[in-house]
């Protein structure tokens, strides 16, 4: 069976994790520690030790922008910022969801929109986040302040070729 | 010079003024922009974060569909520019998912064009002093901190353009339009991105850091490129620590005398306008 560091290094396909070394330039550098429960730096160390559910459950991974600011930097070439993505498609495939649940509604409308017409609505893409994630009412000024400017239509054009964009849908869709 | 376009999803929506100034300035330098045929969102944060092979596969879609013409693509949007770059990256350099993801799209990718961002066509295939050579109105007094934000940059391997820690071409961009660039240590520091809407706290914390940073360096606006961090530092400052910010194109336009500017200053959150009258630019 194989070990979560092995199941996380195969999905990255590129430098094995295990080379960091701690010198926390990632950690330095990131926007989000903040916010964040662990460090960068500090999730490797977990992913090598199995400590699988407290990194699958943690709002970290949610929190990271990919900013790329720690691969950058990494002068053992670990791609951080991929990593925390292999960890967010692992929570979801494993059924954990997201800690951050808004973050992943987000995510979820974001896409649910370019399905619908190909191409983003930004209002109706909104509309639907708002649904989902029950948060009606905050940036309602902004969003009339927008609409009254013309920056949010209602109606945009879409992709005419919209079996393309179902297929890409639907050959990738995860099981 | 003629090159295929791609504007992306928001700059039809919330980063119209972008668009805009972005074709006007085009024009003005003699950049023909060919809009792809039938293009779709790049997937942008939202694919990447939840789906690899989508992430790849909707970029890919439109590369593809871009091939069609043996042109060079302008890609405004940052997140669009770092998106194709790194389908781009990822197809170059994996040939199973290459053949995944033609498959999954329909086509063939030949990696025959190359993805450009407006600023690296203009400072570089179009040059400064052509630039230069169209201000007709020097932005005096302005002085702007450039704000590059993350994705135009980062990773390097992937996005070779400007040098990732202390990039410089928009400031001297900024220079030709006869503004005064402020130095500073902020250019490519995160706004927060996508998070604005489901953790709006944490990206005024951090819009407001930089708010504050620009005013240390003596700058009186920021200028950008990316429709995200536009929208961050124009609408998510709080009361008091605003500055106004701008696309660069909308400088160039306003710089080269060129009609466009009022209308889309009028669209920004932060109104601009009471700076440049002040300083006699509007």
């Amino acid at each position: 069976m194989k070990s979560f560091l092995e199941e996380v290094n195969e999905k990255i396909n590129g430098v094995p994790i295990q080379r960091c070394y701690h010198c926390r330039k990632c950690s330095a550098g990131c926007p989000m520690t903040g916010a964040m429960e662990h460090n960068p730096n500090r999730v490797i160390k977990m992913i090598q030790m199995g400590r699988r559910e407290a990194v699958l459950n943690s709002a970290t991974i949610w929190l990271c922008v990919s900013c790329e600011t720690c691969i950058t930097r990494c002068p053992n070439e670990v791609d951080i910022a991929r990593m925390m993505d292999v960890l967010r498609e692992m929570a979801i495939g494993t059924g954990v969801g997201a800690k951050e649940k808004n973050i992943l509604k987000f995510h979820e409308a974001f896409l649910a929109n370019i399905r619908t017409g190909g191409r983003i609505n930004e209002p109706m893409m909104m509309v639907h986040y708002k649904l989902k994630s029950g948060d009606l009412f905050s940036d309602m000024a902004m969003g009339i302040d927008m609409f009254m400017k013309g920056k949010l239509s209602l109606i945009s054009p879409r992709t005419k070729d919209m079996r393309s964009v179902h297929r890409i849908f639907e050959k990738t869709k995860q099981s | 010079m003629k090159v295929s376009y791609y504007p992306g999803c928001s700059l039809h929506g919330t980063a119209k003024e972008y668009d805009q100034s972005v074709r006007s300035v085009s024009r003005a330098l003699g950049i023909d922009l060919e809009e792809i045929e039938d293009w779709s969102c790049c997937g942008a944060s939202s694919a990447h974060n939840t789906n690899f092979k989508l992430s790849i596969a909707l970029p890919a879609r439109d590369l593809i569909a871009a091939e069609k013409k043996a042109l060079d693509v302008m890609v405004p949007c940052a997140a669009c520019f770092n998106r194709f770059k790194t389908a781009e990256h990822h197809l170059c350099h994996d040939p199973a998912l290459k053949a995944e993801v033609e498959e999954i799209v329909g086509g063939r990718y030949q990696g025959s064009v190359a993805i450009r961002n407006p600023i690296d066509i203009i400072a570089n295939d179009i040059g400064l002093e052509a630039l230069s050579a169209k201000v007709v109105k020097p932005l005096a007094g302005l002085k702007p901190v450039s704000y590059y934000g993350c994705l135009l940059l980062r990773p390097p391997e992937v996005c070779r353009f400007d040098d990732a820690e202390n990039p410089v071409l928009l400031d001297k961009i900024l220079n030709e339009l006869g503004a005064e660039a402020r130095p500073w240590s902020f250019k490519t520091d995160c706004c927060g991105g996508s998070l604005t809407i489901s953790k709006t706290a944490i990206v005024t914390k951090m819009v407001d850091k930089l708010m504050k940073m620009a005013r240390e360096a003596g700058a009186n606006c920021l200028v950008t490129a990316c429709p995200v961090c536009t929208a961050n530092l124009d609408m998510r400052a709080s009361k008091g620590a605003e500055l106004p910010v701008f696309y660069f194109t909308e400088l160039a336009a306003l710089a080269m005398g060129q009609e466009g500017p009022e209308g889309w200053f009028k669209l920004h959150r932060t109104d601009p306008r009471p700076l440049l009258q002040g300083l006699g630019l509007l």
